[in-house]
């Protein structure tokens, strides 16, 4: 058991240590307004607001933040 | 054995910060908002507008402060059938502090929600960390709100209410044109859940609503954003909702983005999809007595469809000063409500709403 939790411990870390597959100079189209998922601050706030009012569901809308991981 | 593993391990996570420095997160950038919005439908109207102001401190530190004023003139289906129409003002002012620490932002937010019979404090605390190289970026966040119910024209009657969220994220680059993230949300209640104006129905006449004083609630969103072309995107997204209420539901959405005569106009276009089942205790006209009972709509079995069109206009720009946009956003809902009868007429209510929004924004 302690060898099979040794193995798949190594096995996560090594999957950490994977080079990136994209790289930072590739991610020029990632940081374009177009693929933004959020990219109207209040409209998007506003827009959330007016369904969270009349719908019983709520949250997990990534309007607060998320990234996009382009930096 | 241990011993051996725990050096390997270290190794490991050597390599991984030895492969990858990391690559400081900026700030967000400076940035003046200013929006009026509308919505209207259902004999229900809200307008007024909106101010987000955000401004650099310091090199890795960023304040931000927002204005919203919400202007309801109600004669809801609720309103009109079981009280008198109305009109009220919610003003919601906020500030909030980003501060980049290496490659994570660390937020920390508050808001005020002032409405003559219902007060709102909420304290939001976001980290988000960029790992393997930025290619993935995860996200914690907490946020605590503490709300008092009033009613009008009743100042004996004074209640509570408070709110926990807990929610993680995570986007993923998974190839230099496609992004996609999942969010989770967790929220609990606890107080004056309900309306003190709101009537249920028991054979056939009216009583006050009971509503549970606890609720907690789960919601997972998964989203995805392919560029198509060099000038257009796709975006879609799923989101599942339960709750302790006993609803679940359902939203999707579909939107694609296009610049037209280069970068100067980008215009959006979306469909949205919401479906939900009905709360365990929620009756249009209960045959029997229950502990709990509501006759909110917001609480039965609905479907909604959206349809809408945000615009955007780059009025000006110089490449690494300023920009200056303006955007326009409309959108078409349709709300059937199959388990709400329109007590005007016997009939399922249903009703269309519109939202309009106009933003002019400046980034420097």
């Amino acid at each position: 058991m302690k060898r099979l939790i040794a193995i798949m411990a190594a096995g996560v870390l090594a999957g950490c240590a994977t080079e990136p597959w994209v790289k930072p100079y590739e991610r020029e189209k990632l940081a374009d307004p177009v693929m933004q998922l959020s990219r109207h601050g209040l409209l998007d706030k506003h827009r959330e607001h007016v369904h969270v009012v009349r719908e019983g569901a709520r949250g997990a809308t990534g309007v607060q933040g998320g990234g996009c991981g382009c930096n | 054995m241990l011993g051996r593993l725990a050096a390997r391990a270290a190794g490991l996570i050597g390599g991984l910060f030895a492969a990858h420095p990391a690559a400081a997160v900026d700030v967000p950038p400076n940035r003046a908002e200013a929006m009026f919005h509308v919505y209207d439908g259902g004999g229900m109207s809200a307008i007024g507008p909106a101010l987000l102001v955000r401004k650099s401190l310091a090199d890795r530190v960023s304040a931000s402060a927002s204005y919203y004023v919400d202007a309801v003139s109600n004669a809801s289906i609720d309103v009109v059938t079981t009280a008198s129409p109305f009109k009220e003002t919610r003003t919601e002012f906020g500030v909030g502090l980003d501060v980049a620490v290496r490659d994570s932002l660390i937020s920390l937010s508050m808001s005020a929600s002032r409405e003559p019979d219902y007060d709102a404090n909420t304290v939001s605390l976001d980290v988000s960390q960029e790992v393997f190289g930025g290619m993935t970026t995860v996200l914690f966040g907490f946020s605590r709100g503490s709300d008092e119910v009033g009613k009008k024209n009743e100042p004996s009657f004074l209640d509570t209410a408070r709110h926990w969220q807990y929610r993680v994220g995570v986007t993923q680059v998974l190839s230099p044109r496609w992004l996609a993230s999942v969010n989770l949300e967790a929220v609990s209640d606890d107080g004056y859940l309900g309306s003190p104006y709101r009537a249920a129905r028991v054979f056939g006449a009216f009583v006050p609503e009971r509503m549970p004083r606890t609720r907690s609630s789960r919601a997972v969103k998964l989203r995805s954003i392919t560029a198509v072309g060099e000038q257009a995107s796709v975006r879609a997204e799923y989101r599942y909702f339960w709750d302790t209420w006993d609803i679940k539901a359902h939203t999707f959405e579909l939107g694609g983005s296009r610049y037209f005569r280069g970068t100067t106009w980008l215009a959006d276009a979306f469909v949205r999809g919401y479906s939900q089942g009905a709360a365990l205790f929620y009756s249009d006209n209960a045959s029997s007595e229950t502990t709990y009972l509501t006759r909110n709509r917001q609480l039965s079995a609905f479907s909604s469809f959206g349809i809408g069109a945000p615009v955007t206009y780059a009025v000006a720009s110089l490449p690494a000063r300023y920009a200056v946009t303006a955007s326009g956003a409309y959108e078409c809902q349709r709300f059937d409500l199959r388990q709400f009868t329109d007590l005007r007429n016997g009939q399922p209510y249903a009703h269309n709403a519109h939202v309009l929004q106009i933003q002019v924004s400046a980034s420097f």
